[in-house]
């Protein structure tokens, strides 16, 4: 029977627990249950192996120019050879070298979409959780409008209106997601606000502002860079989807999406077009993912006690 | 607070939520430079009086306000504008192709809620065995999966391949010629079921299997996901244990005492679940040849057709919200301390 | 180590008035049990002996971490099977050994022979259902009845609880109640199927104190009018006192000293006890009172012989190496502890009044080698608890 394994020992082992740990063994162990999930190193490993091919594509592809955009039409279509290791596109272009230099474009978007939400969400979650009030009404009201609309079709939207290009799909995506986090931080400064710490600071004339980039946001870092790894991947997923659709990057741009859509038309034939694009997403969202889950896994417990 | 008071405050929140989406999408439309007369006139060039009289006729002469005032009584009162496209109503467009995209959101999220949960709540229960490792990579590639790249492999895979299943439509050419299925609901399934219309029946289950699958892929993932670890908060909950101690058996902990206790965060994210199935019938559609909301939204937007895409905007937030407070009652229902705060 | 030569036979005569000493319903037998955890393995129980008789109820006293909990927990199977092992020992009820029961005998008697409440009422009740409900269920598990007949059973058990029976209680889910009606409930549903032994694991510590009066006249009155045999695991000497016919002290995974209650209580014998019973701060100054220097042993590298030996002030060689074997000191009364060996015989002689001589059994917190008494602090606040004081523990 599964439950007699399920079933915590309760006081008797908690309480020896709370005897045996201190702060820098439990750092250490969390490091240690972190790199025991195989998958979660995997997925590390991964993410470094695309970093590091996304700042040298130059060097390590093959074909960097053709990588960058140039065409070369007599190679057109060609299947996976020992020349072309993933075959050729419909312009003549090898498809691994497309597939290196478009390892930037998910990285970079996703740093920036990042940023993004990290200095407009969390300040002003931050804010309205301190300070309460019609504050906190007002940000809330918004981010209910924003939270009451599926992001992908509000960044669709957006980018219909702005013009399909990365820079308007990184900027729809920070508009869409900086509520999240706006909600998530201002749900923890609620809390926070309370500490002894923080009422200290008041009473010894700490202005309002400090606190809150002092004591508050910083409190908050922990469950929001464990949503934000979490949350790589989906930003990832809806990049290459909106690509997928016409709405971000435009040819020749080597982008994942764009590749997997632009290689559609010759999926019978020339199935090496789209299929190399389409598990280059799903691997690094699934790195991303693994990464993410680990981390969780890692700074929850702690967070919950 | 009573249920009743709940659910006007919810109502009363959904109104305000749905102003604000109108005027943020109508804003926009009038901020960001695009001509809309264009594609009210039809190609080629146009005297500079046709675009007066199309920006008259279009409404757009007169102040932004006044025109947002109307919209929104236009709108309450049915009038959701002329596609600039298909010159049809906009909300007869809608109304058309809302069926197939229904019966697509439907039967991929019953799927994916039934998968997700049952699998979620084995793994939970036999956490650590080959049940609960198998379930958690399932999950995880179904969530990191870029659904349209799923379509495309599934098609490749059964279509292409096996030559099992049909690609596109929602039924083929000669079974809608001989077989035609009457319009109930607007969906097919649906509707050849209720006119016992056995040949289209199983034609167009057919057709729907490879999206439903698609577009499922990522929402059993995540139902899975959150299933397993709420179910593990339960299980490992002291009036788990104290149901243990008290002799209950596995199975009625399991399926009684700590389901319940799990539904409430698995519901939630099922409303989430939806939007994100909503949204994905953009792209499967697309793939799939499917009639539905998302082939439509998907060509007014690339065409820029703003009465379209305002009408798409609001229905598609309006469903939105009204399937996350049929969640949130249901929740309420389910957990007696939600009527507290 | 050996057993108890004479645990089974039962007394004449009862020691103390009300207590049906009759014969044992339960009887741990050398019970040693270990967790496996990231740092090694913790020998959490180093053969602990307890018997209790029909309508006993037994008080199961000791620190935090001393493994009382574990001890309770043992006896209704609820130890997590992967960490936990059971190295060796008995549980025998009613004659038959509990450790080598499946799972599924174990199951038909859990809430319908053996129960158990917990520390905390609120989580140990399911939220989601109402009380009714919960207790129903358990009466349905265990018998076959319908629903109506489970529901007069239910009735029957919030009466016996000293709740009243209506439909609005059965409806009403737990975060309506207080805190110690929850209590109450957890009883009634433990007591629902006519369990014959109940174990509490520190069912008063959650409650204010005027609500701890009652839940204790509550068990008291299960054992007059139920015949409840039960194990009170409490850390607090204070609540044993008042409610228990016999009282055990545990220290770090061994029952040290056991007797009938006010016997140990006035005349304890073990070291432990001794300074335990010195550490209570009734009648004394903040300047007087007193602390055990030292502290717990670590349970993951534990000393091979007495687990007290590093803080007794009446350490021999013999305890370095060896652990002792429980003797009787007195009618029922036995500790075990190698100094009480050598010196017994006369009970009166290391017989002590309420509190004066036995100062020097103590060690002089002056000249004391051990660590700041900070160090000790786990062993003052729990020891020191009686009802008087308004202090939670």
């Amino acid at each position: 029977m599964s439950m007699d394994t399920t079933i915590k020992g309760g006081g008797a082992f908690a309480d020896w627990r709370l005897r045996h740990q201190s702060g820098i063994e439990e750092s250490r162990h969390n490091v240690r249950v972190f790199f025991r999930d195989k998958l979660a190193v995997a997925g590390l490993i991964v993410i470094l192996a695309t970093l590091i091919i996304a700042i040298f594509a130059p060097y390590l592809a093959p074909y960097p120019e053709q990588g960058r955009g140039d065409s070369d039409m007599q190679d057109r279509l060609q299947a996976p050879s020992r020349d072309h290791v993933m075959g050729t596109d419909q312009q003549g272009r090898d498809v691994l070298s497309r597939i290196m230099f478009g390892a930037r474009i998910p990285l970079i978007i996703s740093f920036v979409v990042t940023a993004g939400v990290l200095l407009v969400g969390v300040p002003l979650g931050g804010i309205a959780g301190y300070f309460g009030g019609w504050v906190d009404e007002v940000v809330m009201r918004i981010t209910d409008i924003f939270l009451a609309f599926p992001a992908l079709v509000f960044a669709m939207a957006l980018v219909a209106f702005l013009g399909a290009s990365l820079q308007n799909v990184a900027l729809a995506l920070v508009i869409t997601w900086w509520p999240w986090y706006a909600r998530l931080v201002r749900g923890m400064a609620i809390s926070l606000r309370e500490r002894p710490y923080v009422l200290a600071a008041k009473t010894m004339g700490v202005s309002h502002f400090t606190i809150i980039r002092r004591h508050i946001l910083p409190n908050t870092l922990g469950p929001v860079i464990v949503q934000m790894t979490v949350d790589v991947g989906a930003v990832i997923l809806e990049v290459a989807a909106l690509s997928f659709i016409g709405l971000g990057a435009k040819p020749p741009t080597p982008e994942w999406g764009l590749m997997v859509s632009e290689g559609r038309e010759y999926i019978l034939s020339a199935w090496w077009l789209s299929t190399f694009a389409g598990i280059a997403i799903f691997g690094l969202v699934l790195a991303y993912n693994l990464v993410g889950d680990a981390l969780r896994d890692v700074l929850d417990p702690r967070l919950k006690r | 607070m009573t249920m009743r008071a709940y659910i006007v405050r919810r109502l009363a929140l959904l109104v305000f939520v749905i102003l604000g989406i109108m005027a943020i999408t109508f804003f926009i439309s009038r901020v960001i430079p695009s001509d809309p007369t264009a594609l009210y006139l039809g190609g080629g060039r146009h005297t500079p009086e046709q675009k007066a009289e199309a920006r008259e006729k279009l409404g757009l002469d007169r102040p932004v306000i006044v025109q947002f005032g109307v919209y929104v009584k236009d709108f309450v009162s049915g009038d959701w504008g002329q596609s600039l496209r298909t010159r049809r109503p906009v909300l007869d467009d809608i109304m058309g192709f809302l069926p197939a995209s229904l019966e697509l959101i439907l039967s991929a999220m019953i799927l994916a809620v039934v998968l997700g949960v049952s699998i979620g709540a084995f793994a939970a229960y036999r956490k650590g065995r080959f049940v609960d490792h198998t379930g958690r990579v399932a999950a995880i590639a179904g969530v990191s999966l870029p659904s349209f790249f799923l379509a495309l492999v599934l098609q490749i895979i059964f279509f292409r391949v096996l030559h099992l299943l049909p690609v596109s439509g929602q039924l083929s050419i000669h079974v809608a010629q001989a077989h035609p299925v009457k319009d109930i609901t607007g969906m097919v399934v649906v509707d050849a079921l209720i006119t016992a219309n056995w040949v289209a029946f199983w034609d167009a289950f057919q057709h729907l299997i490879l999206p439903t699958l698609a577009l499922a892929a990522y929402s059993a993932g995540m139902t899975m996901r959150m299933t397993r670890s709420a179910m593990l908060d339960a299980l490992e909950s002291d009036y788990a244990r104290m149901a243990y101690a008290m002799g209950v058996p596995d199975k009625v902990i399991v399926g009684r005492y700590a389901l319940k206790n799990a539904m409430a965060p698995v519901l939630t994210i099922i409303g989430l679940l939806f939007a994100y199935a909503l949204v994905g019938t953009f792209f499967i559609e697309q793939i799939f040849a499917w009639p539905g909301l998302g082939t439509y939204a998907t060509i007014s937007i690339l065409n820029l057709d703003y009465p379209a895409i305002m009408g798409v905007t609001v229905i598609v937030a309006l469903a939105y919200v009204i399937v996350n407070l049929i969640v949130d009652l249901i929740i309420a229902k389910l957990d007696p301390r939600v009527m507290l705060s | 180590m050996g057993k108890r030569a004479t645990a089974e036979q039962p007394s004449a005569s009862p020691a103390v008035a009300g207590a049906d000493t009759g014969r044992p319903v339960l009887q741990i037998e050398d019970l040693r049990v270990e967790f496996r955890s990231l740092r090694g393995v913790v020998r959490a129980l180093n053969g602990v002996h307890l018997t209790v008789h029909e309508g006993e109820i037994v008080g199961l006293v000791g620190e935090s971490g001393c493994g009382k909990t574990v001890t309770g927990y043992s006896v209704l199977g609820l130890l997590p099977k992967p960490q936990a092992q059971v190295t060796s020992g008995r549980i025998l009820f009613k004659g038959e050994d509990l450790l080598t029961k499946s799972a599924k005998e174990m199951r038909a008697l859990k809430g319908k022979v053996i129960s158990m409440v917990f520390q905390d009422p609120l989580a140990s009740l399911n939220p989601v259902f109402t009380v009714g409900e919960q207790i129903s269920r358990v009466v349905r598990v265990h018998k076959d009845v319908k629903k109506k007949a489970a529901l007069e059973a239910t009735k029957t058990a919030l009466q016996a609880t000293g709740l009243p029976p209506t439909d609005a209680l059965l409806k009403s889910y737990p975060h309506q109640l207080s805190g110690g009606m929850r209590q109450r409930v957890c009883m009634a549903m433990a007591i629902s199927c006519g369990s014959a032994m109940l174990v509490a694991d520190e069912p008063t510590t959650a409650l204010d104190v005027t609500i701890q009066m009652q839940i204790l006249k509550l068990l008291l009155r299960l054992r007059e009018e139920l015949g409840v045999a039960q194990i009170l695991i409490t850390h607090n000497v204070g609540v044993a006192a008042q409610t228990c016919d016999r009282i055990a002290v545990m220290y770090a995974g061994n029952v040290v000293e056991e007797g009938p209650t006010a016997e140990v209580l006035k005349r304890p014998r073990h070291p432990y006890t001794l300074a335990l019973i010195e550490c209570l701060p009734q009648g004394k100054t903040a300047a007087e009172l007193k602390t055990i220097p030292g502290a717990v042993p670590d349970l993951i590298t534990p000393p091979a012989g007495c687990r007290f030996h590093e803080r007794c002030a009446h350490v021999r060689e013999i305890c370095r190496d060896s652990l002792p074997t429980p003797v009787e000191v007195a009618r029922d009364h036995w500790t075990a502890c190698h100094w009480v060996q050598e010196t017994a015989g006369g009970g009166d002689e290391l017989g002590r009044g309420a509190g004066g001589e036995a100062e020097s059994l103590v060690p002089a917190p002056a000249g004391s080698p051990g660590p700041a008494p900070a160090a000790a602090q786990p062993a003052e606040p729990e020891a020191g608890d009686p009802s008087t004081s308004s202090e939670e523990a």
